[in-house]
């Protein structure tokens, strides 16, 4: 029996979990001899206080949103997909190859083709390891950490030796045509006249992002293949008995998970760089880890938490920048948030149940 | 619903004179808007084999549940031998001289079973002292009560039988009085049930106590002095067992008058809709399950399959519902079907064979789906349920739920409810509405009562006579006898994977039908 509405198991719960991570950030920062009023002041003018900030918070968010999505996607199958980092740095490695090799007429037509080869080179990087999983048992969360490592290696031997240009000395790959270049979220937003900062790297691809999180959410509750998945994910030995076939859908939702990470590049990689660095994921995909834990799986908990993230990330460099607070210090607050939020969970879930249980009896 | 019906019997006392060895006190236990125990008060003789019997969710696990300390009541009391004691964790059950055997079995696998009595009471750091001690005290309580286990076994090479035993040597290793044993016969063979039995009635001979807990209303008559009947965490009578019926206790039990045999019309076979020849099956270690078994099932007939669990009954639905492989041959209206394919449910479906499955919780349903959710499973690509070639249609498949729950009498209706909110009888009664309702040619049901409540029981069971009187072919599997006896047109018996014979259910009897499944050849 939940006596729990919705709301407050999606919303409260959540709210309150994050409000004690912040407190407790709060007498960290305190303990360091700084103030964390001041220090939050700083986080959220920085990273929400001018559209320039609130450029960078959704640049990183995204990432987040694509790495996040791939996570929960893999997760509502039962299956721990951590290789969000190899497969993202693939996925950028497809953006390149595309926008390197292929001359486009026009930066959409670039967009629509980078995003699909991204999907493709993430989709390779995770079809190996989820092989391995479906068909000779070897789990999924050993083979995809290895993966990363794998991916991380190969791209210094690809920047290195194939798509650095001749004489240059940057483990980076060419410039891409100018004419490839993303329009900004403020050259989108300023169509429709809504002023909006134009000297910040968020661009088109948060709105792709958002059609992948509508598209995620269609794909799980409303598709015969997330149904599949997601029974699969609750039960293997009962998905078996409906005719489900565990190989099969190993494989899909490796491939779906793998192409969502791989798609986090054309943001940095196309939107951003506009050519291919050594480490352009800069652990957006184990960010992603976080996001879906703390979105439950969820594309719409997933949109926000990312959303959140982008704000540590961006009000973290502000804090950095503008106070003796080192950078590490966002590293403890994050992990605080994923602390809990995620892992501790039901401390906060616990008495929020029996508080609803009592104001429940007190109608009765 | 009143509490105070006219139909239950004033709680009587026990006998004037007789200690106590028990007695609760007007104890009440609400989960939020679930009033799971209401003002039960029970006085329990000692030396005496006391049962508490009802249907699923009545409230007999809560109740014992407090007694042994896992739950605080919100109001009652506990007196131990007439003294007050409050019990606020396990701990103190323990001490207050309380044992407990629970359904499912609290034993550490690779321990032997010398370790896994001395756990949680080994009295030192050191492990010699207590096991020298803990075993010359198990030899001591084997012989005394008839206990037999070898203490050096290891607890997963044993039976569930033994396994069992060892669980009550736990308890009496810790000096317990009072044994409150959980369902133990659930998962007990008749003959493994009838050693317990034994073993329980030397245990009230050497003046200990004990509360069973169960749903069966046979063993409730045959091994208990007292019974108390709960219904709706209510306690609806306590009667001495020789002064009362399974039929009146029944009546207690569910509120109504209750139909405890089945009645059916004689069978009238007709076409042969399954064959199967020298079908095999092997384990995924390689050993055999199914050493060529042959059999036939016309439409318009019940084949019941009699034998102990895990004597390949298992393995022979699983390889006829497409979910593990097999050899042989396997014919559905006289056209073969592949048995090579892993997960290949979906063409059995298309093909017209449903499986209600043994493991409702583990196989048939996802505990975790909503109800409209499991009424598709299984079912996800079928034509009615689909909006166009991508999306399923939700609305269709919730509208389905809607009126299955009416027509298969689910409580409560709600589609949106999950699977494991529901009650057993209720959750067997959505696998029930979807395998059924399709009107397939030839069911397969494993154990379609296990775990249900006596209600739902006589439900499933007419829905089953209804479908084979509609001319389909059912292959039942149960480890219940009087269920294949009751239900089964006939009876086939299952050992180590073979036959072992066939039999007229009018012709035979238990006695019979025991020795088959026990392996002796007639």
């Amino acid at each position: 029996m939940t006596a729990m509405p919705k709301w407050a198991d999606a919303v409260l719960v959540p709210l309150i979990s994050l409000l004690i991570a912040f407190v407790i950030s709060g007498l960290v920062i305190l303990a360091i001899g700084e103030d964390p009023v001041a220090a939050m002041k700083i986080m959220v003018t920085g990273a929400l206080g001018s559209t320039y900030g609130w450029g960078y918070t959704l640049y990183y968010s995204t990432n987040f949103i694509f790495t996040g999505l791939a996570v929960s996607v893999a997760f509502q199958a039962g299956l721990f997909n951590i290789g969000g980092e190899g497969q993202a740095s693939l996925g950028g490695l497809g953006v390149a190859v595309a926008c390197l090799f292929v001359p486009w007429p026009h930066w959409s037509l670039a967009l629509i083709g980078a995003a699909g080869m991204a999907a493709l080179f993430g989709a390779a990087w995770a079809a190996i390891p989820a092989y391995l999983q479906a068909k000779r048992g070897s789990h999924v969360v050993i083979t995809t950490i290895m993966f990363n490592y794998i991916a991380s290696a190969l791209m210094i031997y690809v920047l290195v030796t194939i798509l650095r240009p001749m004489g240059a000395m940057d483990t980076a790959s060419a410039r891409f045509d100018p004419s490839l270049k993303l329009p900004r979220l403020g050259d989108i937003l300023g169509l429709v006249g809504i002023p909006f900062n134009n000297r910040n790297p968020a661009n088109i691809s948060l709105l792709i992002a958002l059609v992948a999180c509508a598209g995620v959410w269609l794909l799980m509750w409303r598709t015969r293949l997330g149904y599949q998945l997601r029974a699969f994910g609750k039960s293997e030995k009962a998905s078996v008995y409906a005719g489900i076939n565990p190989v099969r859908i190993t494989m899909y939702a490796m491939l779906i998970s793998g192409g969502l990470s791989g798609m986090m590049a054309i943001n940095t990689v196309m939107g951003e760089a506009q050519r291919l660095l050594l480490n352009s994921v800069e652990g957006a995909g184990f960010i992603g880890i976080a996001v879906a834990l703390m979105g439950r799986s969820h594309p719409v908990g997933v949109l926000l938490a990312a959303i959140l993230f982008g704000f540590l990330y961006q009000g973290g460099a502000e804090l950095a920048l503008w106070t003796t607070i080192p950078r590490e210090l966002i590293i403890v607050i994050q992990a605080l948030v994923i602390l809990f939020t995620g892992a501790m969970d039901n401390m906060v879930r616990k008495p929020v149940e029996s508080l609803f249980l009592m104001l429940q009896k007190g109608k009765a | 619903m009143t509490g105070n019906d006219t139909l239950g019997r004033q709680a009587t006392a026990a006998p004037a004179g007789a200690p106590l060895a028990i007695e609760l006190c007007g104890i009440s236990k609400a989960f939020g808007p679930v009033q799971a125990n209401k003002d039960i008060s029970i006085q329990v003789a000692k030396g005496s084999i006391h049962g508490i019997i009802g249907e699923n969710g009545a409230g007999k696990s809560t109740l014992m549940s407090i007694l042994y300390g896992f739950y605080k009541a919100d109001a009652g009391e506990i007196y131990i031998s007439g003294n007050l004691t409050p019990i606020p964790d396990s701990q103190s059950a323990i001490r207050a001289g309380i044992g407990m055997v629970f359904q499912h079995f609290k034993l550490v696998q690779n321990f032997t079973v010398l370790e896994n009595v001395i756990l949680g009471a080994e009295g030192g750091a050191l492990l010699r002292g207590a096991m020298a001690s803990a075993r010359k005290s198990l030899t001591d309580l084997a012989r005394e009560y008839e206990l037999d286990v070898d203490p050096d076994a290891v607890i997963e090479d044993l039976s569930v039988g033994h396994q069992q035993r060892v669980e009550i040597l736990k308890a009496l290793y810790r000096q317990a009085d009072i044994l409150i044993l959980d369902e133990p016969t659930g998962v007990l063979t008749p003959a493994e049930a009838d050693q317990l039995f034994r073993i329980l009635n030397g245990l009230r001979d050497q003046g200990k106590t004990v509360i069973l807990i169960t749903h069966k209303l046979r063993e409730i008559m045959e091994i208990t002095d007292t019974v108390s009947v709960m219904r709706r965490g209510q306690m609806t009578a306590t009667v001495k067992t020789k002064d009362t019926n399974p039929e009146e206790l029944a009546e207690l039990m569910v509120g109504r008058k209750v139909l405890l045999h089945v009645e059916k019309k004689p069978a009238t076979p007709g076409e042969m809709v399954l064959e199967v020849e020298n079908l095999r099956v092997r384990d995924e270690v390689g050993v055999e399950r199914l050493k060529g078994v042959s059999l036939t099932i016309r439409a318009g007939e019940i084949l019941g399959i009699a034998g102990v669990a895990g004597n390949g009954q298992s393995e022979l639905l699983e390889v006829l519902g497409g979910i593990a492989r097999g050899t042989g041959t396997v014919r559905l209206n006289g056209q073969e079907i592949a048995l090579t394919a892993a997960a290949d449910g979906q063409s059995r479906r298309a093909r017209g064979i449903a499986h209600v499955p043994e493991d409702r919780q583990h196989l048939g349903l996802i505990m975790d789906f909503s109800a409209w959710e499991n009424v598709a499973f299984g079912y996800h690509h079928a034509p009615e349920y689909q909006k166009s070639a991508l999306l399923m249609d939700n609305d269709a498949i919730r509208a389905d739920t809607v009126s299955k729950m009416e027509r298969y009498d689910v409580r409560p209706p709600i589609p949106t409810l999950a699977a494991k909110s529901f009650s057993g009888g209720n959750q067997q009664k959505i696998v029930v509405a979807r395998e059924m309702d399709r009107n397939p040619d030839l069911l397969l049901v494993g154990q379609p009562t296990r775990g249900v409540d006596i209600g739902a029981i006589e439900f499933i069971h007419k829905q089953i006579i209804a479908l084979r009187d509609a001319g389909k072919a059912v292959l039942l599997v149960s480890v219940e006898l009087d269920e294949i006896m009751s239900l089964s047109d006939r009876i086939a018996v299952m050992f180590d994977g073979q036959i072992m014979g066939e039999r007229d259910p009018a012709k035979t009897d238990e006695r019979e039908l025991g020795l088959l499944m026990a392996g002796v050849v007639k």
